[in-house]
């Protein structure tokens, strides 16, 4: 359903991405992890066609997006919802009216109808009720639950997710945590999450990738990923500072 | 010899980055020329920001146009008084409000309220991924953010250079007859004579241009806005400054053809 076929990328000298191949399954949580600053937000851009690689494909349903013009990535964008590192909810506007954004932009429905689907969809993030807050009275947490209920308001197939739990406490990552099992199981959607959250990855996730100077090193399920002996994955998992991951 | 060699290695890179940027801007306002015209028509964004830039300028705008009129008055009194020509005074500000002041005084104060705004504003989308969102939504930021701006700024410059022009003759009327004791008749009589509708008209068109400009400047800085709140600061003032400079700029050229 999604793959990424020789990725790369600079940033002026600055090369993050230097050859990523990596095959997300349909209908499973893949989870894409590595340090700080490796180049995970900048992987999950190029999914969505926010990015452009300087060289590779990106394949979504058999179409390469690298390729396509504006109109045929519209379309292929349509299939996704992402929740950004900080919900990148609209400050102008309400609770009700961002949810609702993606519905009035792309359907012809009545109000009655969207403010149905707006509540069915807060619902579905613990949230009923608040339609009419503005984005700015929201909590870290309400904020990234917000920002789920748009990214699925328009019944994606497949929703990334930016550094879900980052910011958060213990237990408000939990149902975060929780939120995405239960978005993904009732949904039956593609899920693809950047974190460097090893707890939440290794509950969410049906496979993870490591992503290490600017390659996926290694690619499993959970127990797979445990029982490497890839040096880079057994300090990343442990957290030491010895190693071959050097501090900069 | 080493010293002018970097002067002109300085003033080489200057003029390849100004006209870069100019480049720039100039394909920015083709994209926007493009969504503007292709439907739907979002027309509660563009009243919302007619509301942001046109009424909610109008306070700053009377208070410069009132004082304006009322300095001109006082300071063309006195050269007026040595020719006998106190009478003129009306006209003399009435011709500089229609023909000059009104339109660039606005546009300088709606570009340090609204121009300035637009910049904080879409440089603060642009750094919390507000409009990386708006493309992964598969909705153009252009048409969404952008055109109505624009639109406003076009639309509601003549409208508050109007109110600009009318409160600036007033606040003359009221130096000139009330302080300084020119005929009323004679005051109005020499504005009507002297000031003709192509005075005000052309006025109002170098109004829409910098309105459009105005608009354009801080939604291009606010748009490319890079590097978190700093980079939010930088866009914005460099916004004013860029803005006002076009605008006194292209008041030259635009008076030269019209006038």
């Amino acid at each position: 359903m999604i793959k990424l076929i020789d990725i790369h990328k600079a940033f002026g000298p600055h090369k993050v991405l230097k050859g990523v191949h990596l095959d997300i399954e349909a209908g499973k949580t893949t989870a894409i992890m590595g340090k700080s600053g490796e180049g995970k937000s900048v992987l999950l851009k190029h999914v969505i066609g926010l990015i452009k690689p300087d060289a590779g494909q990106v394949i979504i349903d058999d179409v390469d997006i690298t390729k396509v013009n504006e109109k045929g990535l519209n379309e292929i964008r349509k299939k996704f919802g992402m929740l950004f590192q900080d919900a990148a909810l609209f400050d102008s506007m309400t609770v009700g009216e961002n949810v609702a954004f993606p519905l009035r932009e792309h359907k012809k429905l009545r109000e009655k109808e969207i403010r149905e689907i707006v509540a069915e969809r807060l619902r579905a993030v613990g949230l009923s009720g608040i339609e009419d807050k503005m984005s700015s009275e929201l909590s870290g947490g309400m904020r990234k639950r917000v920002g789920l209920a748009r990214a699925i308001a328009m019944n994606p197939q497949i929703v990334l997710f930016d550094e879900p739990t980052t910011g958060l406490d213990p237990i408000m990552t939990e149902a975060i945590n929780q939120l995405i099992i239960d978005t993904q199981n009732n949904f039956h959607l593609t899920c693809v999450v950047i974190s460097h959250d090893l707890g939440s990855i290794f509950k969410i996730s049906h496979k993870i990738a490591m992503l290490y100077e600017g390659e996926i090193i290694e690619y499993g399920t959970p127990d797979e990923i445990k029982a490497s002996q890839n040096p880079v994955l057994v300090q990343f998992l442990s957290g030491s500072i010895e190693g071959p991951i050097k501090i900069v | 010899m080493e010293r002018i060699a970097l002067l002109l290695d300085q003033l080489g890179r200057s003029t390849l980055a100004i006209s870069e940027e100019a480049g720039r801007i100039i394909l920015f306002f083709l994209s926007i020329l493009a969504w503007m015209l292709r439907p739907p028509f979002k027309a509660k964004n563009i009243f919302k920001q007619m509301e942001f830039v046109g009424v909610k300028s109008i306070f700053v705008v009377v208070l410069t146009g009132s004082f304006t009129g009322m300095v001109m008055a006082l300071q063309s009194y006195h050269g007026f008084k040595l020719f006998s020509a106190e009478s003129m005074v009306g006209t003399t500000v009435a011709l500089g409000m229609t023909r000059e002041l009104g339109p660039v005084l606005t546009a300088l104060m709606v570009t340090a309220r609204a121009g300035s705004a637009m910049a904080a504003e879409l440089g603060t989308m642009r750094v919390t991924e507000q409009i990386d969102a708006l493309y992964a939504m598969a909705a153009n930021p252009i048409k969404h953010l952008i055109v109505p701006r624009v639109i406003a700024g076009v639309i509601m410059l003549p409208f508050l250079t109007v109110v600009s022009d009318f409160v600036g003759i007033v606040g003359s009327y009221v130096v000139g007859v009330g302080l300084l004791n020119i005929n009323s008749g004679v005051f109005v009589r020499n504005i009507i004579k002297h000031v003709d509708t192509d005075d005000i008209f052309n006025g109002l068109v170098k109004a829409a241009f910098f309105g459009l400009i105005v608009a354009l400047v801080g939604c291009y800085k606010g748009f490319n806005t890079r590097g978190g709140a700093e980079g939010v600061g930088k866009a914005t003032t460099e916004a004013v400054v860029l803005s006002s400079i076009s605008i006194l700029v292209s008041d030259y050229f635009l008076t030269a053809i019209m006038f």
